[in-house]
């Protein structure tokens, strides 16, 4: 029993509430904001240690004891995870400001806190229908966000978003049901353990298949055409927001589900998983490559991730799964960080499409050079952050002799490269377009946020070492669930 | 009885996907809530339905519904009301300030 484990949840929704009612003060928002954020990253980095030295920890809720209760569980997949999300909200706060114009009145800051609430839930339960439930806090928090300022466009993107998103919520329902009536637990060490002593048949397999297409829609793995389009509606903050964290709930959900529960059958199970890895990241590069407007080289940027993480957790050895979560944990940051330099871009040129904006190292040379080392880091170049990630998901792939899928990785990291550098010189090199005082913005709110990524995603390269020895513990308990079962269901309270 | 609700939620899930499937962004709606009922159908009759017996502490032990189900219902109900409240003003917003209500407006991704 911890209870630091409530805190991620529970600090941004109390901070998020008290928001509310401040909603003629912006700034005192902000900054109250802000301040939450710092104190619930600090308690992440608390968390992270105290799961590195004393193992898994869980937390009843109520006091119900493990399989009839609510638990929250924080391994080490889900403690580094809430922690990258935490950094990403503050990053995505700390650019809020400027970049939100007039949005700020509208809720921006209490949504954007009531969000990473249901991120982190998602992170951290260990029941399978409370992970509905934060998913529902999550995605209801990201309609409102995508309607404000209710330009025509986002409400046309929005209805397509909010119907996609209440679909393949009925069908997490629908999947949830079928796994209770056939196991009767919810709670996921629980099933791990019932469906391992059952042995995974085919109607077992069947509903994981579907709980795989629930989650596919949800992190935009193959079924993802709903995203380019609500991803490139709202203000920038609310994007890069939605980038970094929204898809990589759903390739979380992948990620335990298919290590904890579903992982007798992997002939079908992560044959599946690498087919739609492959087919996304193929469609997500020719998409990248295709579009001449930056938000949508930037949202198709989303789709090629979430393919290699895929990629990485079907491979499903202890290899690949160090890739994936590294990946997973640089990708969370690197989106973030694209995303917001991006909206900076776009927020002085006036303009996303390509071939109207030139020249913009002339004002904002920091920006610029920033762009650059995010466009490296995202193709994975070494030193930065992707490269550790991406070499060994690909050192994963050749293990297991998915020569193809590792060749598509090797193209498509090419050209997700191409998409970016094309980014990079059509809107820093050339000829200034605009003088001197005509931008539509400054840009310069993108700087403190850009730089505190930039050197983090720097870190996360060089520190690969450091790095990983926080990973392995993760990968250790994705490998033998046995860990996670034990810590859940025998803790000694 | 179970037989029946399981044929009941089915005909509610086929008669939602034939409404979300039409053009008309108001049946789109309908469907998504019978779509939804059908769900909270087929949870409540997949964990069994009547047995007799209440589910008290010391009582007969298979005597009762599992009542869990019951409590998962309950919370995605208000989760879809909500929704449903949600897409019912957007959906409203929408044809207001654009004259949308129809999804072959929402093809293409051009501003403007």
């Amino acid at each position: 029993m911890n209870n630091l484990l409530v805190l991620p949840v529970v600090i941004p929704l109390v901070t998020g509430m008290i928001l509310i009612f401040l909603q003629r003060r912006p700034r005192l928002q902000r900054g109250l904001g802000i301040a939450g954020v710092i104190l619930s990253l600090s308690l992440a980095g608390y968390l992270v240690r105290t799961v590195h030295e004393r193992g898994i920890q869980t937390l009843n809720i109520g006091g119900w004891p493990a399989p009839f209760g609510i638990t929250l569980v924080a391994d080490m997949l889900s403690a580094l995870l809430v922690f990258a999300a935490f950094i990403v909200a503050l990053a995505c706060l700390m650019f809020a400001g400027p970049a939100a114009g007039k949005h700020e009145r509208y809720y921006l800051y209490p949504l954007m806190l009531i969000l990473v609430c249901g991120v982190n839930g998602s992170f951290l339960t260990g029941d399978i229908f409370n992970l509905f439930v934060f998913f529902e806090v999550m995605l209801i928090a990201s309609y409102v966000l995508l309607t404000l300022g209710s330009k025509r466009e986002q409400l046309r993107q929005s209805i397509k978003y909010v119907l996609i998103n209440m679909i393949s919520s009925t069908l997490f329902v629908v999947a949830v049901a079928y796994l209770y009536a056939i196991a009767g637990t919810l709670n996921m060490a629980h099933l791990s353990e019932r469906v391992a002593e059952a042995g995974q048949d085919g109607l077992l397999t069947t509903v994981s298949l579907l709980f795989l297409a629930v989650f596919g829609i949800k992190a935009a793995l193959l079924l993802f055409f709903w995203l380019p389009g609500p991803y490139s509606a709202p203000p920038a903050v609310v994007t890069a927001l939605f980038a970094a964290l929204l898809t990589k709930v759903g390739i979380y959900a992948i990620l335990r589900v298919f290590t904890l529960i579903f992982y007798h059958q992997p002939q079908i199970t992560h044959t599946a998983l690498m087919v739609m890895g492959a087919f996304s990241m193929v469609l997500g590069a020719l998409g990248a490559a295709f579009h001449w407007r930056i938000r949508k080289i930037l949202a198709y940027n989303v789709i090629i991730s979430a393919g290699f993480i895929a990629f990485g957790i079907g491979a499903s050895s202890a290899v690949s799964l160090t890739g994936a979560l590294y990946y997973l944990l640089h990708d969370i940051i690197a989106k973030a960080w694209i995303f917001i330099l991006g909206g900076a871009v776009i927020g002085i040129a006036g303009t996303d499409r390509l071939k109207e904006i030139k020249g913009l190292i002339h004002y904002r040379p920091a920006l610029g050079w920033m762009f650059l080392l995010a466009v490296l880091a995202v193709a994975g170049v070494p030193p930065l952050s992707g490269f550790p990630g991406k070499m060994l998901i690909l050192k994963g792939g050749i293990e297991r002799e998915l020569y193809l899928l590792t060749a598509i990785g090797l193209a498509v990291s090419l050209i997700a490269l191409y998409s970016l550098m094309k980014v990079f010189i059509h809107s820093f090199w050339g000829e200034a377009l605009l003088n001197e005082g005509e931008q539509h913005d400054t840009g310069k709110g993108a700087l403190l946020p850009g730089a505190m990524l930039s050197a983090l995603a720097v870190g996360l390269g060089i520190g690969a070492e450091w790095v990983l020895a926080y990973i392995e513990p993760a990968v250790e308990t994705m490998m033998n669930p046995r860990i996670y079962i034990d810590a859940v269901l025998r803790a000694e309270n | 009885m179970e037989t029946f609700m399981v044929i009941i939620s089915g005909c509610l899930f086929g008669i939602g996907t034939y409404n979300l499937l039409s053009k008309n962004l108001l049946r789109i709606i309908f469907g998504t809530g019978l779509f939804t009922h059908a769900s909270h159908l087929m949870v409540l009759t997949l964990a069994g339905l009547k047995k007799g017996a209440a589910p008290l502490i010391g009582g007969e032990e298979a005597g009762y519904t599992d009542p869990l189900p019951q409590a998962l219902i309950l919370t995605s109900i208000v989760i879809n009301f909500a929704l449903t409240a949600f897409i019912l003003v957007l959906g409203y917003r929408a044809y207001v300030d654009t004259g949308f209500e129809n999804v072959k407006q929402l093809k293409g991704y051009d501003h403007e």
